[in-house]
């Protein structure tokens, strides 16, 4: 397989790489610069030391917060007690939160995934009449903006009694038009029709061909749109926010918004800053280790819908 | 089950699909709409349904006496006069002006110091600047939105300990720029993978030859690189005039801190959000939304076609 041209789609690189293909990587070419290497560690400073006031701010208390330096840990050591104050404030919502938000990511990416792998595949590689056409209007869909729909679907769902549910953030979320593009242009790469021909001759019906050959190959696609989805449902704001009403169904972003309001209202308990920015950090550290454990899957999905057109 | 009328095809060793069978054909496509429903069934019902009925909402307008009734392009026209909507749009695109360059300018200098392979360190400085992509939009504001206040912000409690004055970035002047520093914050890293992935696919022949010839790092960059990695610029510009356009949870959060500097109409999709859900005025909202979106395609249609100019002269 590593021989076909196909192979060396960008979408591939997650394969091994063929000894006798040296497409990557060129020699590095000249010795270490060191002054481009501090520049750059300067610029990395400024994307992590907010990171690091997080981190730093959620071990204060709500008094320690205000008296000490923000990007220094205070004498006393306040991390337990804040999680503690999260996990516990208004009956335990919070971990109702942290739970909604994993099971919204979760259902809404596996489904997007699932939904745009098998319609990415046919676009690829099984021509039908039609398909053109129709990759065109998908493609088209993808500068749609958000509130366009937004606001429409909520008077849809409020016609079926669909607000205020879960699935009212959770079917939105199933369509990827970009999932359908990333996958179509994996697809392309990563399936060699010759597989297909041969399964085909040998009988296989193509739902079987499908499951049993395409699928494993198209694996790493799917994980990087899974992932992507994944990322854009936890981060979903706006559509939770005009979707739901009832505290039990937010996801942590909504929850967040509404206690950060209610501390900066003034009307609450000061001790707010503090949960807030705890709650804050525990809603990060997840997709932070996500994106740590599977860098070279949003690399080469990102590869894959950037470096094509 | 059919596999008595496939043989003969596997007879001949090259392209059996040139030439398929009828019924295998007519399989295959029965096959690839089976494929595609579920996902253009999803398709349909969230996305073409909901905005053909916000375009059919939009030609309504609800009355206190009469109900709703048909004005056919009047909210469109109220829109084009409101100042509130105009001076969102205005304000995304001096935002867009000024914000997508400059961070799609540090992306690509990030990208191309990254493939330069002359850094140290390199995997920690890719992740470093990638991490903020995964912070949710909310919880950037919300963390920045402490970090630029005044009580417990590290800005101003070093301009305190200089005896200097705490910097206003909630105040009128400044909050469009640390909202651009919000979103720079966290969509420089994502663009950066973006072009330094499409740097990695250009081939390295093209400027092995030019450094032979004895061209510089940079003027390899300038002349060889930037071009090559064209496409990709453009996708990212495309994706951040979408997103600018869009602009919804900064401003939203920052409102709780500054309510008297961002006002109901700061962004466009504020506006939306508070004419349908506060005021009660869904139709006008919908006609709202529907010409952001119109402005969106507009804008982006003329990136692209400015780009494909481009590209025809070099």
């Amino acid at each position: 397989m590593t021989s076909r041209p196909l192979a060396a789609e960008p979408a591939a690189r997650t394969r091994v790489e063929a000894p006798d293909a040296p497409r990557r990587r060129r020699s590095v070419s000249g010795r270490p610069n060191v002054i481009l290497t501090i520049a750059l560690l300067a610029c990395v400073a400024y994307f992590l030391l907010p990171l690091v006031w997080l981190v730093v701010a959620s071990t204060k208390s709500n008094a320690d917060l205000f008296s000490t330096f923000g990007l220094w840990f205070a004498d006393d050591v306040n991390l337990v007690e804040n999680l503690r104050d999260v996990f516990t404030f208004q009956n335990g919502i919070f971990a109702a939160w942290l739970r909604n938000t994993v099971a919204y990511a979760v259902i809404s990416a596996v489904g997007a995934a699932g939904l745009a792998t098998a319609a990415g595949y046919a676009f690829a590689k099984l021509h039908f009449p039609g398909g053109n056409l129709l990759f065109s209007i998908i493609l088209g869909a993808i500068m749609v903006p958000t509130t366009a729909l937004a606001i429409p679907t909520y008077l849809l769902f409020s016609k079926v009694e669909l607000t205020d549910t879960p699935l009212a953030v959770i079917l939105p979320s199933l369509v990827s038009p970009f999932g359908v593009y990333l996958m179509r242009v994996y697809a392309d790469g990563a399936v060699p029709d010759s597989l297909l021909e041969a399964a085909r001759v040998d009988g296989a019906s193509e739902l079987r061909i499908f499951t049993s050959v395409v699928l494993r190959l198209l694996a790493p696609g799917f994980v990087t749109v899974l992932l992507f989805a994944l990322v854009a449902t936890w981060n979903n704001y706006f559509l939770p926010l005009i979707m739901l009403n009832s505290p039990e169904y937010f996801p942590l972003t909504v929850g967040l918004a509404q206690w950060q309001a209610t501390s900066a209202a003034g009307s609450g308990s000061q001790a707010l800053f503090s949960m807030v920015i705890t709650g804050s950090l525990v809603s990060v550290i997840p997709l932070v280790v996500a994106f740590l454990f599977l860098q070279r899957y949003w690399q080469s999905g990102l590869a894959t819908g950037g470096v094509k057109q | 089950m059919s596999t008595h009328t496939a043989a003969p095809a596997a007879l001949t060793d090259e392209a059996p699909a040139r030439r398929p069978h009828g019924s295998l054909r007519r399989r295959q496509v029965i096959a690839a709409y089976c494929f595609v429903a579920p996902f253009f069934l999803v398709f349909l019902a969230m996305i073409v349904v909901p905005l053909f009925y916000s375009g059919y909402l939009s030609l309504f307008r609800e009355q206190l006496v009469g109900g709703t009734v048909f004005v056919g392009m009047a909210n469109y026209v109220r829109a084009i006069g409101d100042p509130s909507f105009i001076g969102g749009v205005l304000r995304m695109a001096r935002f867009l002006l000024i914000q997508v360059p400059i961070m799609l300018g540090l992306a690509l200098v990030f990208a191309l110091a990254l493939d330069s392979g002359r850094l140290r360190l390199q995997r920690f400085i890719r992740l470093g600047i990638f991490i903020p992509y995964a912070v949710p939009g909310v919880i950037a504001a919300l963390m920045w939105g402490y970090l630029y206040g005044p009580d417990f912000g590290p800005f101003a409690q070093v301009a305190r300990a200089l005896g200097l004055p705490r910097p206003p970035f909630l105040s009128n002047d400044w909050m469009l720029g640390s909202i651009m520093n919000i979103v720079t914050w966290g969509f420089v890293g994502y663009n950066m993978i973006i072009l330094y992935a499409a740097l990695r696919s250009v081939p390295t022949e093209l400027y092995e030859a030019a450094r032979v010839d004895g061209a510089g790092e940079l003027r390899v960059a300038w002349s060889i690189k930037i071009p090559a990695v064209r496409p990709a610029l453009l996708l990212t510009t495309i994706f951040s005039v979408i997103g600018t356009f869009q602009l919804f949870n900064e401003p939203n959060l920052l409102r709780n801190l500054a309510p008297n500097v961002i006002g109901v109409g700061y962004t466009p999709n504020l506006y939306a959000y508070n004419l349908a859900f506060i005021n009660q005025e869904i139709n006008y909202a919908a006609a709202i939304a529907f010409l952001l979106g119109f402005v969106i395609m507009v804008v982006s249609y003329v990136v692209q076609l400015s780009a494909q100019r481009r590209e025809r002269r070099s």
